[in-house]
């Protein structure tokens, strides 16, 4: 079952979903913060909504305030990096990037393609926690820190 | 580093914890810093902005959430991109009043912009770690406040000289990194000492 939940996560990273951020929140676990990571996570994706939400909106003004827009991807950029969520924070960067040359359809663009992996990312950290929280307390018994 | 099953497996000094107060607008980021800094044995004080951290030091000389002996800050850990106050504005205030100056300032920042490492390191910070911050980054800065805390107790609170700072960061430096800069700025002024190599390679 360990296996399982360490080769579910080496997939994550093998696809380039998540990076050596997430490892390092991982060792800030112990017996008595035994799911920090998935309270992190979670509190990512509760507050990283309303930016999205903010994007969203400003995304519907025209012309685009692109030092807004960039602002608020910059928050975003920075919670998606804590949490080690690779792929979100490249499009991030890409977004950020359009911001700065002014490009009204890349930005547009980029925002959807972000939304996809945030989302992918969501269901498949969904799966790891459930997973982990499963074998957690056998993991426990036999794990030898 | 292996983290017992006692909260934060911190052995009692039997002096006053390390206190730190983080600054930081993200919610995700003060509880990874709060983790970090509790899993290096501090006590930490999370705050959300630039202004509510000078409410809590009483830097205008008002009510203070301080009864200064029982709260000391020992250092203040600061994000540097914060809406309303900087973090470089929060180090300008906090260096420029007599009662708080002492105290030890970092910053921390997701970008690694060379002249804003210069301006704040000019401008006194202790430090200045590039975001996400690490838990070496924090075990490093604690043990290297904690060796300096006796310095500056034997030659009273005297405001830290650029030219402390350097023999300080050459002291970690040599144990780390001899030869190598940390960084471009290293080389015309001191290495702030957590700069990690790899620096320099990222995006």
């Amino acid at each position: 079952m360990q296996r399982q939940l360490a080769n579910m996560k080496q997939s994550l990273f093998d696809q380039g979903y998540l990076d050596e951020q997430f490892i390092q929140l991982e060792e800030l676990q112990d017996d008595a913060n035994p799911n920090f990571v998935e309270e992190v996570v979670t509190l990512y994706y509760r507050d990283s909504a309303r930016l999205i939400q903010s994007i969203e909106q400003a995304l519907e003004k025209s012309p685009l305030d692109f030092s807004k827009l960039e602002c608020l991807m910059h928050q975003f950029k920075g919670s998606s990096s804590s949490i080690g969520a690779k792929r979100v924070k490249s499009e991030c960067t890409q977004f950020k990037e359009y911001c700065r040359v002014g490009n009204s359809d890349g930005c547009k663009r980029t925002f959807q393609q972000l939304k996809k992996e945030y989302a992918t990312l969501k269901k498949k950290v969904e799966v790891y926690f459930q997973f982990a929280r499963q074998i957690g307390p056998v993991e426990k018994a036999c794990r030898s820190k | 580093m292996a983290v017992e099953d006692v909260g934060s497996g911190c052995s009692s000094s039997g002096d006053q914890e390390f206190h730190v107060l983080a600054v930081d607008d993200s919610i995700i980021d003060r509880k990874v810093i709060e983790r970090l800094l509790k899993i290096s044995c501090c006590k930490v004080t999370a705050v959300e902005s630039g202004s509510r951290a000078l409410q809590y030091l009483g830097i205008d000389g008002e009510r203070s959430s301080l009864g200064f002996d029982d709260l000391k800050v020992n250092l203040i850990i600061t994000d540097y991109s914060m809406p309303g106050m900087t973090g470089y504005e929060l180090l300008k205030k906090i260096k420029g009043s007599t009662k708080l100056r002492q105290i030890p300032v970092v910053i921390m920042s997701s970008e690694n912009i060379l002249a804003r490492v210069d301006r704040c390191m000019e401008e006194g910070a202790e430090d200045f770690l590039m975001k996400p911050v690490q838990l070496s980054d924090v075990e490093r800065l604690r043990d290297f406040m904690l060796r300096g805390g006796e310095e500056r107790e034997v030659v009273g609170h005297k405001r830290k000289t650029r030219d402390d700072s350097c023999s300080s960061s050459v002291l970690s430096c040599d144990r780390d990194h001899p030869l190598s800069p940390r960084s471009v700025s290293a080389m015309a002024h001191c290495k702030p000492l957590s700069k990690r190599p790899r620096l320099l390679a990222t995006d």
